[in-house]
């Protein structure tokens, strides 16, 4: 069975008087699972990223994160709900003073670990994508890709339930795109949902059994209505029929 | 967790350059002018009330038809129990006075002069009491207590105090506005490490807590300077001027006042901390 971890119910947003950058989203995510996000530049995918790493509140209706409703939320409830969310930001958004190593640490020195729990996970992280012997170059000092790939380190170090993208491979060559595109998808493989907003094509046909969200102008593409209702349980080629 | 007790990796994230600025600089000079005007006020505090404790028991009684009746007068003050001392003003001595005002004259022989007699009150006497016994047994006499003619200095003293008071209050509201400025300051430089921090889920205590320590620091390390500089000056200013001392009879400033100065910048350093956190908190709340 599969739960749901994203429930949006005619959620709409605008910034400050402006007109709505999105409006009537109603469509929910699973558990779990590895979506693409879409549209042209403009149709509102980083506005929609922003509320789904809780950087926005929606100006209306009901947003649902891992079961809570989080529209009305306190602002001290944040932070928890924060925690189990990891985002690579397209700029990468790196501090810049600090080492690869003290960047990929920081979501476990926020969630409070201890130094000793701290060295283990960050020095396996840094060799999981590749930037082992990178560890204490400052970002100023590495390039495109690799930024990116701390930036995913960071992201993903603290085991996140949802992982949030946005255009990862936006700034890298075709190879490492395919390389971050290995990294989301191991780590959708250990059961964290995926949301990745693209542009690239390539990645998406590169994803077999990958989700699509599709924006245009604010609202959500969905004609069979399959992000609305979603199947609860994946589909079994030779199953019995329900 | 103690907010002025930060980790290594705490620090690295807060570079410390980034939140000093001039914060230690305006501490001094603000804890400098703070001390100052402290000392002031405490050397004036002390003086009034070295003049007032000269003076309260302190009372005259003065006739004004001529010396015929002092020794009468000397008589009924000795005969009351609440007065410890009892002295005639030398009619020498009064003329001299006068003579100050009115010249030779005052010196002539014609001149008619009244009588004063001084008087100590015991403590916990009845001024009002006695100066009625003296008045009955000598009609003329005048019983007039000497607090009465300093009271203007003493009201002036009183006041110079009390802005003294008021200063030290103001500059503490100066330190605590420049405190708040560089804080919010301090938040706008590092906002770019400040959301991501809040984005990956740190809470306002936690990004709080990198700042408050540097802000203790700074107003610890200005209050400690600009208290020293004051210290000397003042330490100048008594060593080579003994005029106070003569004047009231005592230093104007004992060793109890220096411990009050000496806290000054201490409670500086913690107005700044808990102001700075304060305006910390309040600023990163106006952020989701």
């Amino acid at each position: 069975m599969t739960g749901t971890i994203v429930e949006f119910d005619r959620v709409g947003l605008r910034y400050g008087t402006g007109a709505e950058v999105l409006r009537d989203l109603d469509f929910r995510l699973n558990q779990g699972a590895f979506y693409f996000l879409t549209g042209p530049s403009g149709a509102g995918k980083t506005s929609l990223l922003k509320l789904l790493y809780l950087a926005q509140r929606p100006t209306r209706g009901r947003m649902t994160l891992f079961g809570e409703e989080l529209s009305h939320a306190p602002r001290e409830a944040m932070p928890s709900f924060r925690r189990r969310i990891g985002v690579v930001f397209q700029d990468f958004r790196l501090i810049r003073h600090l080492s690869a190593f003290d960047n990929v640490a920081l979501p476990l020195r926020i969630s409070g670990h201890a130094d000793q729990d701290i060295e283990g996970p960050v020095r396996e992280m840094l060799a999981w994508v590749g930037l082992a012997d990178r560890a204490s170059a400052r970002p100023p000092t590495l390039s495109g890709g690799e930024q990116q790939r701390v930036a995913i380190a960071r992201a993903v170090i603290a085991r996140p339930e949802l992982v949030i993208a946005d255009e990862p491979t936006g700034n890298v060559d075709a190879a490492m795109a395919e390389r971050i595109l290995h990294l989301l998808t191991a780590m959708n493989g250990l059961g964290t949902t995926v949301i990745v907003a693209t542009h690239d094509v390539g990645l998406i046909a590169a994803t077999p059994g990958a989700q699509l969200i599709r924006l245009e102008k604010g609202a959500l593409v969905d004609p069979t209505g399959a992000l609305r209702h979603p199947p609860r349980t994946p589909p079994r080629a030779e199953g019995p029929l329900q | 967790m103690n907010p002025l007790f930060v980790t290594d990796a705490e620090r690295r994230l807060i570079p410390p350059s980034g939140v000093r600025g001039p914060v230690p600089v305006l501490i001094a000079i603000m804890t400098f002018v703070m001390v100052v005007v402290g000392a002031a006020g405490l050397a004036l505090a002390n003086t009034s009330a070295v003049v007032k404790s000269g003076v309260e028991h302190r009372y005259s009684i003065q006739i004004s038809d001529g010396a015929a009746k002092a020794p009468a007068a000397v008589a009924a003050a000795r005969a009351q129990p609440g007065i410890s001392r009892v002295a005639q003003v030398p009619p020498e001595e009064l003329r001299r006075t006068l003579e100050r005002w009115l010249g030779p004259a005052g010196q002539e022989a014609d001149l008619p002069l009244p009588a004063i007699v001084d008087v100590d009150l015991k403590p916990g006497s009845d001024p009002a009491a006695i100066g009625r016994s003296i008045e009955r047994a000598v009609p003329g006499a005048r019983f007039i207590a000497h607090r009465t003619s300093l009271e203007p200095l003493l009201k002036a003293l009183r006041g110079l105090t009390l802005l003294a008071v008021g200063l030290v209050l103001l500059i503490a509201l100066a330190s605590a506005a420049a405190v708040v400025l560089a804080a919010r300051g301090a938040l706008d430089t590092h906002r770019g490490t400040i959301e991501v921090m809040h984005g990956i889920g740190a809470t306002d205590e936690q990004v709080a807590r990198l700042f408050v320590r540097q802000i203790a620091i700074d107003a610890l390390l200005g209050g400690i300077a600009g208290a020293a500089a004051a210290g000397i000056i003042i330490a100048l200013i008594l060593g080579g001027a003994n005029t106070a001392t003569m004047l009231a009879g005592t230093p104007p400033i004992g060793w109890n006042d220096v411990l009050w100065l000496v806290l000054l910048p201490i409670a500086i350093a913690l107005l700044a901390t808990q102001v700075g956190r304060g305006a910390l908190m309040r600023a990163l709340r106006e952020r989701l």
